[in-house]
């Protein structure tokens, strides 16, 4: 019997073992994108870091409860008799208060409680703090999820200061970001571990996010709730900079997008113009003014495209506007084939928009 | 007065039971034979062999899908599944898991077991529990059919609105879903009112509701969060349904309904779900660890207390799954301090078991092993239920694999791994035959090992940013080498099951015949042959204490004057079981199966147009109305047996 | 019972083997879009009229009218491309009715698809080269629905917005009558 079974079972693993490999054939070439930190534990904030001392002593408390049992259990194991398969059963308890083990389970039930009490406090204490950040001079932008992409409003003090971009949120160090956080279609979940927990982003409710990054960095972040087909690739990142180059940033932001100088950008900007691209995507500066995808005005000042899928470089960028469906199956931008002239100016301009 | 015209006076059974008894006892209650009757059942006991059989079918259905999730997520950028397909098998391995099997297997084991451990012949309303496991059954069939046909739900088991709504899940998708919702919550609460009847008005008499066993005591408080849970996801899942088919607004905010609605409902809901699933968990261990510490347990009435305080409890947690939306934050702290709370009686339940093994003489089997395993899987999954109570923290790793590692340890550990230990520990009761303890001892190690491979490496993930309910992710994020190992793991676990069933299956054929006791337990259950008779006891016993077995003066004595050729049940008072009446029982019919059919067709006609439901209720209304129906037969039968005072 | 099980389940296996299932297909042939090719069709009031000599085939993927993925995404293609600009909810303003039985270049989707792409006289814009192909097919499904000629089980209910018009799957069936001429008054 044991030989036969160990057979079966040396098959089933090498079967397992073999359509596990086959997926790795599946494995598609998708150019990695270098992340930002993006780890809960690795905190470059105030918010994030509240969040990590009360991990700690949260971890700390529910970890010598938890080895406390298993001693409890190894000491019951060790403490206990053995009894034979018929032995009859020990009825000296009937009728008799057991002292002993009362007094054991009434001390640990008492301890419990208390550690639990502290618990409780020490995570209101802590969501009181969260909320009591100062929000002094800070920088407002207002985030709207779609399926699967993040668009971005920065305001300013004139109407004509505010710019839309997607997917890559530039801030100063030092300063309180308050994020508002809608959502158009579906429940999404901004969440940048290394800055500050999460929140949803609900239709029909406006949230507040607010946190401050203390160190300079590339953050990432994740869409956290369950959104749709491309869930899994709908990242962002959160780039803090020191307060001169981030006011820098949103200068250049400011502009519209810059006149192609060279020939193939120039042509590139027809091949735009004259494409389905218009349909959805708008260029500040041009007649492309469709608000259904991401902004693209200042597109080769990102570092990533496509939500954070593929890094911002010319080929990923030709083999993404090819066909999206190959990286992000089901998303909304359709494929675009064209002649491999046309795609390379459309490359070449929108490279060119920094 | 007897009516004029009868035959002859009815048999009573006499003590100690005779042969003709016996005969005549079996004869009476046994299920018809051939197909007919066999679609007639209403036994419990075959009533709950198929329910046990079938919950355990679903839930290898189950772990086949999150076998493929697991291939899916050993390698990173994978394209073996893509994301439209397993969406699908996401949600198709949570809604399994959580409604087609955890809740009904528990369900199913009470159906068994309890009339055997209360003492009585049947449970409370026989036909309805048979209407009660068909509807299950076809509403599960339905939603793996609808999955066959690529049209299974796809917006997790939870899901969500508006993701879930007509506008972002086209199709028939999530309408499928919904209906299963209307299915398996009907089936449940059938069971429940079956089980809190039975349990309060079918007790042998002597048994006290302070002498029930503990399993007994955790059957009847899941039963009553049933009634109070259920009703809150059945309204959901319609209201979701008319918004998808009839253009409702109940989860429109554009026209003043609200997307939260929908997760308040579910959630309310939701959370007694899981307890649903622990407390029979906990009621397992309650009557394992008794027999094989061969001693009775420890603090009976505090165990119960702690049962009832779960349940009040549990129906407080239910924001605890909101903590990331705009609710208010002083109202999500109460819910901090609440879903703390919960631990206090659950730590007075494993304090009361380790005093009990403690002070015990310990017999190393099989289901006794299962028991430890619950002591180290559900503490550590009850230690991050600690840590996601507290809304700092729940903050970063809600939605992340954090929570998948934490609903996995908690439900695996508090009910899997006792529900495996009841099985071992009552399969020579419901066979006759012993499982193999060697074959019993791998399937477990294989299990611990290969559980905790699996979901101890995601806590990690979710630390470190892996969210939910992803396809695939990049090779670029550092998750690869924990998710291969995780994989691994599943592997392992999947072989684990191959031995249980390589158990079960060589046991029924070749497995050690059991007496009625093989363990020497204490409950009543134990008392009767294995397999049991179909009437399960040919006198009712008179109980005298808490394991009337072990103690002298357990069972004072039996009950005699019950008919032997009719079914006859004593029924006795709520509280100390005095002999109350006696009730005439129903006879095995066909119509709890073409009720169930009839049904069906409605539930699943209403997916596609409301008029299904007018025209639908007709066959409805014609099967229940032959299903009341009296017989002169069993009525002249019932007249028979009154007696004048 | 027990040996018959196996039996049964394979028999039900393979029936839902053979059963339709429902299609949703992410990666779509990409064509050129030919930014000044003409497609040219018999532009004739009263109904549709088949290519002339000359003019681009394209493959023809009206029954996607049958998937209700298509036509929801249809319907989101609807929303964002503005055709409800002049069409509304199917109500028309600037532009004609599309929820009527009154089709002045025909309803089938063959006719419907052409108009897209072309252009029609008096204000349609030509969507070709600008919509790629699989997108005007699931806009010509959606359009067909707002009439009430798709399927009540694949026709989109509510949307998540503001109730503008009753939900396509409640539309009664507004079936154009075969050989009317296009009425006057436009």
């Amino acid at each position: 019997m044991g030989a036969e079974l160990r057979r079966r079972a040396f098959a089933l693993v090498a079967a397992a073992v073999a359509a596990a490999s086959a997926g790795a054939a599946f494995a598609q070439g998708r150019t990695p994108v270098v992340p930002g930190a993006h780890d809960a534990l690795a905190v470059a904030g105030p918010q994030a870091a509240q969040i990590g001392e009360l991990w700690n002593l949260t971890v700390f408390i529910c970890t010598a409860v938890f080895c406390a049992i298993l001693l409890g259990v190894v000491f019951a194991l060790w403490r206990s008799g053995r009894a034979r398969d018929d032995e009859p059963a020990d009825l000296s308890s009937i009728g008799r208060h057991e002292r002993g083990p009362y007094l054991s389970v009434l001390w640990s039930v008492g301890v419990s409680i208390v550690l639990l009490l502290v618990l409780v406090v020490a995570s209101v204490v802590t969501d009181r703090a969260l909320a009591r950040m100062s929000l002094e001079n800070a920088v407002n932008i207002d985030v709207t999820g779609h399926q699967w992409w993040w668009e971005l409003r920065y305001g300013g003090d004139k109407p004509s200061d505010s710019f839309t971009t997607a997917n890559e949120l530039h801030i100063p160090v030092g300063r309180p970001v308050i994020l508002k956080l809608r959502a158009d279609d579906v429940i999404h979940s901004f969440w940048v571990p290394s800055l500050a927990g999460k929140k949803d982003l609900i239709p029909g409710r406006t949230a507040t996010l607010h946190f401050r990054a203390d160190q300079a960095g590339r953050y990432r972040g994740q869409c956290a709730e369950f959104c749709g087909f491309q869930h899994a690739f709908m990242a962002f990142e959160v780039i803090a900079e020191p307060p001169d180059r981030y006011d820098a940033w949103v200068a250049a932001q400011r502009q519209p997008a810059a006149e192609p100088t060279d020939a193939g950008a120039r042509r590139g900007q027809e091949v735009f113009l004259g494409s389905a691209c218009i349909m959805c995507h708008a260029i500040e500066g041009t007649t492309a003014g469709a608000r259904k995808a991401p902004d693209l005005t200042h597109l080769a000042s990102r570092t990533t495209i496509a939500a954070g899928t593929l890094p911002n470089r010319s080929a990923e960028l030709a083999r993404w506007i090819a066909n999206p469906q190959e990286f992000k199956p089901g998303t909304n931008m359709p494929a675009t084939a064209l002649p491999a002239d046309d795609m390379r100016a459309l490359v070449a301009y929108l490279e060119s928009l920094k | 007065m007897t009516v004029s015209g009868t035959a002859s006076p009815p048999r009573l059974n006499s003590v100690p039971p005779s042969a003709e008894d016996a005969a005549a006892l079996e004869r009476t209650w046994r299920d018809p034979p051939g197909l007919l009757g066999w679609l007639a059942a209403i036994n419990h006991k075959e009533i709950g062999k198929r329910f046990i059989v079938t919950a355990f079918g679903f839930f290898v259905a189950g772990g086949l899908l999150a076998a493929a999730m697991r291939l899916q997520l050993a390698q990173p950028d994978n394209r073996l599944i893509g994301p439209d397909l397993y969406n699908q098998i996401f949600t198709m391995h949570g809604t399994t898991m959580m409604f087609l099997f955890a809740v009904p297997v528990m369900q199913a084991m009470s159906i068994y077991l309890v009339p055997l451990m209360i003492g009585s012949r049947s449970v409370a309303f026989p036909r309805m529990n048979a209407y009660g496991y068909w509807i299950y059954l076809f509403g599960g069939l339905m939603l793996f059919v609808a999955f066959a046909l690529n049209i299974g739900p796809d917006a997790g088991w939870f899901s969500y609105v508006p993701l879930a709504g007509p506008d972002y899940s086209p199709g028939k998708r999530v309408d499928f879903w919904a209906q299963m919702i209307t299915f398996t919550e009907l089936s449940a609460l059938i069971e429940a009112v079956i089980l809190i009847t039975g349990v309060l008005k079918l007790r042998a008499p002597g048994m006290t509701l302070n002498r029930i066993p503990l399993f007994v005591w955790g059957m009847l408080v899941t039963a009553f969060m049933v009634m109070f849970a259920m009703p809150a996801v059945m309204l959901a899942s319609t209201a979701l349904i008319t918004d998808r088919l009839v253009a409702t607004h109940f989860y429109n905010p554009a026209e003043g309904g609200d997307a939260i609605l929908w997760q308040h409902l579910f959630w309310f809901f939701g959370h007694p779900e899981v307890y649903l699933i622990f407390i029979p968990g906990l009621g397992f261990m309650s009557a394992i660890i008794p027999t094989f510490a061969r001693r009775p347990i420890f603090g009976y009435s505090a165990m119960v207390l702690s049962l009832i305080a779960t349940a009040f409890l549990a129906f407080g947690l239910w924001v605890h799954h909101m903590f990331a939306t705009n609710l208010p934050e002083l109202g999500k702290s109460f819910f901090t301090a609440v879903s703390m709370m919960i631990a206090i009686p659950s730590a007075v339940q494993i304090f009361c078991w380790l005093a009990t093994l403690w002070t015990g003489k310990l017999v190393f089997k099989t289901p006794l092993l299962f028991t430890f395993a619950f002591f180290f899987v559900l503490v550590l999954g009850g230690m991050t239920g600690i840590i996601l109570a507290s809304v700092p923290l729940d903050l970063q790793v809600h939605d992340t694999y954090f929570v998948v590692a934490h609903l996995h340890y908690v439900l695996i550990g508090g009910a899997v791994f006792p529900l495996f230990g009841a099985f071992y520990y009552w399969f020579p009761k419901i066979t006759g035959r012993m499982l193999s303890e060697r074959l019993g001892r791998w399937n477990f190690w294989l299990f611990l090992i290969g559980f905790n491979v699996t979901f101890f490496p995601m806590h990690m993930l979710g630390l470190q940013g892996m969210p939910r309910r992803v396809y695939t992710y990049g090779a670029e994020m550092g998750w690869s080498n924990l998710n291969a190992l995780a994989s691994l793991g599943a592997l392992t676990i999947a072989i684990s099951m191959l031995l249980f069933v390589i158990n079960v299956w060589r046991s029924l054929r070749h497995g050690a015949v059991a007496g009625p006791n093989p363990w020497n337990a204490g409950t009543l259950e134990w008392s009767t042959p294995s397999p049991p008779p179909a009437c399960n006891f040919e006198a009712i016993p008179v109980v005298g204490g808490r394991d009337p077995l072990w103690e002298p003066g357990g069972v004072r004595g039996h009950v005699a004057g019950l008919a032997v050729d009719s079914r006859e049940l004593l029924m006795t008072t709520v509280l100390d079981a005095e002999p109350e009446t006696r009730e005439s029982f129903p006879e095995p019919t066909i119509w709890p199966f073409v009720g169930a059919v009839a049904t069906t067709v409605f539930f699943i006609g209403s997916i596609f147009t409301p008029w299904a439901i007018v025209w639908g209720s007709v066959p409805v209304a014609i099967a229940l109305t032959a299903w009341f129906w009296p017989k002169r037969r069993e009525n002249t039968a019932h007249l028979a047996l009154e007696r004048a005072p | 019972m027990i040996s018959r099980a196996p039996v049964v389940a394979t028999l039900l296996a393979c029936a839902l083997a053979g059963c339709y299932r429902e299609k949703r297909e992410f990666e779509s042939p990409p064509e050129t879009p030919a930014r000044d090719a003409a497609r040219l069709s018999a532009v004739l009031p009263g109904g549709s009229a088949p290519l002339k000599p000359g003019a681009q085939p394209t493959p023809d993927r009206s029954r996607l009218d049958e998937n209700a993925f298509a036509v929801n995404q249809g319907k989101r293609l609807y929303r964002w491309y503005n055709c409800s600009g002049c069409h509304s909810n199917g109500g028309g303003g600037m532009g004609v009715p599309l929820m009527d039985a009154e089709w002045r270049y025909g309803h089938e989707p063959r006719a419907i698809y052409a108009s897209i792409v072309e252009g029609r006289p008096n204000g349609m814009p030509a969507f070709g080269g600008r919509i790629p192909d699989e997108q005007v097919w699931q806009i010509v499904a959606y359009v067909r629905s707002l009439s009430g000629q798709v399927q009540k089980d694949v026709a989109p209910s509510r949307s998540d917005t503001i109730s503008g018009a009753p939900p396509e799957n409640t539309r009664p069936e507004a079936k154009p009558a075969p050989g009317k001429a296009a009425s006057s008054g436009r």
